[in-house]
């Protein structure tokens, strides 16, 4: 269980029961159009008060480098320290379940009307755009690095770059070199 | 398309093993899962890919859920239920176990230094997602304009990604994508 937010000053009177972590984390899911932080900072901080704003950047930070999806972690890392393991499954399955549903409809619809011509051109618009927005992402994530300057994290991103995206070398092989570099180069820059 | 186990199994296998790899975020696992569906065995074809991609992104929800997409793809409902599985279940038990122990360590100097290191492979991974999906979506000289064009507003501009999108899908119904 996470010390800081099971130990914390509580933010809100009482702590949530199992079905409204379970309803809030629905929320948060049917309302996150392209990824759900932004709504689950809302939901969590914001309208419930369940987190502070400390709380939830500290949590995010953990969730974000855990290997995972960092919305699905999040929700194990928040409902585990409310209510216990029970809280950890019904946070996920709030957050999963609604999406699944959706989206193995969708699925099925695409199978039998994907090749319709119509649809298969919004799709093209739509895909383009969408590998718009991760590629702004990437800018987004990567601003704060200029800061620091240094070539050698530099190289880091570069080399995961080119062997997973430009070499479409095996994920994991380079990994398990370049991951345990990284925090040695890490490591070295902290003094 | 009836799944067999083994196929299921295989499935299993790969996305749990692939949760493990998504350092960043669910669009980590996309260098990954495309490499597995997409060159290694050949389960759909680049286009589709791009397809799955963008409907995951309009589907409301955390963008995961492309690995059910792929999932339905590959073995229908079963299918469905066993990426999503795998891909959250070895990671929220990392999630369990790593929680516990990473505020006890708050301040030591391995623990900066990990959640450092791993910001760089995180950023990698996004770039290498971006440009496989950028590839996989590119059907004409216009449909990367259109990428182009989309990264350069959501990256100046805070704009709701829906209105991007709506744009985008008017832009390929008229057939200028």
């Amino acid at each position: 269980m996470s010390q800081s937010l099971s130990d914390a000053t509580p933010s809100s009177a009482s702590p949530p029961t199992i079905i409204e972590l379970f309803i809030a984390f629905s929320i948060i899911s049917l309302s996150g159009f392209g990824g759900v932080l932004y709504w689950s900072r809302r939901m969590l901080v914001e309208q419930r008060k369940w987190m502070t704003a400390a709380e939830f950047n500290d949590a995010y930070a953990l969730c974000q480098i855990l290997p995972g999806p960092t919305i699905v972690n999040l929700s194990v890392v928040f409902g585990r320290s409310i209510r216990g393991l029970p809280g950890a499954a019904v946070a996920l399955a709030g957050l999963i379940g609604p999406g699944l549903v959706i989206v193995i409809f969708l699925a099925f619809l695409y199978s039998i009307f994907g090749t319709i011509d119509a649809l298969q051109r919004m799709l093209t618009g739509v895909a383009a755009a969408a590998a718009g927005l991760i590629i702004s992402m990437t800018g987004k994530m990567a601003e704060p690095l200029f800061e620091d300057n240094n070539w050698l994290v530099y190289g880091v991103v570069l080399a995961v770059f080119v062997a997973t995206g430009l070499l479409r070398w095996p994920v994991w092989w380079v990994l398990l070199v370049l991951i345990p570099l990284s925090i040695v180069i890490a490591w070295r820059a902290q003094r | 398309m009836k799944p067999d186990g083994g196929i299921l199994l295989t499935l299993a296998g790969y996305f749990a093993l692939m949760s493990l790899f998504a350092i960043g975020g669910a669009n980590g696992a996309i260098p990954g899962m495309h490499r597995l569906v997409v060159e290694t065995k050949e389960w759909m074809t680049d286009r589709q890919f791009a397809d799955m991609f963008a409907l995951a992104q309009v589907t409301p929800g955390p963008n995961v859920i492309i690995v059910t997409l792929v999932g339905y793809h590959v073995a229908g409902i079963a299918g469905a239920l066993v990426t999503t599985l795998a891909m959250c279940g070895p990671a929220c038990a990392f999630a369990l176990f790593v929680g516990r122990l990473w505020d006890r360590f708050r301040s030591a100097r391995w623990r900066v230094a990990i959640q450092a290191g791993l910001v760089p492979i995180s950023i990698g991974l996004t770039a290498a997602s971006a440009l496989i999906v950028a590839r996989a979506a590119s059907t004409s000289w216009v449909s990367v304009v259109l990428t182009l064009v989309a990264a350069a507003v959501s990256f100046r501009l805070t704009i709701n990604p829906l209105w991007i999108f709506a744009v985008a899908a008017l832009l390929g119904l008229v057939g200028l994508a």
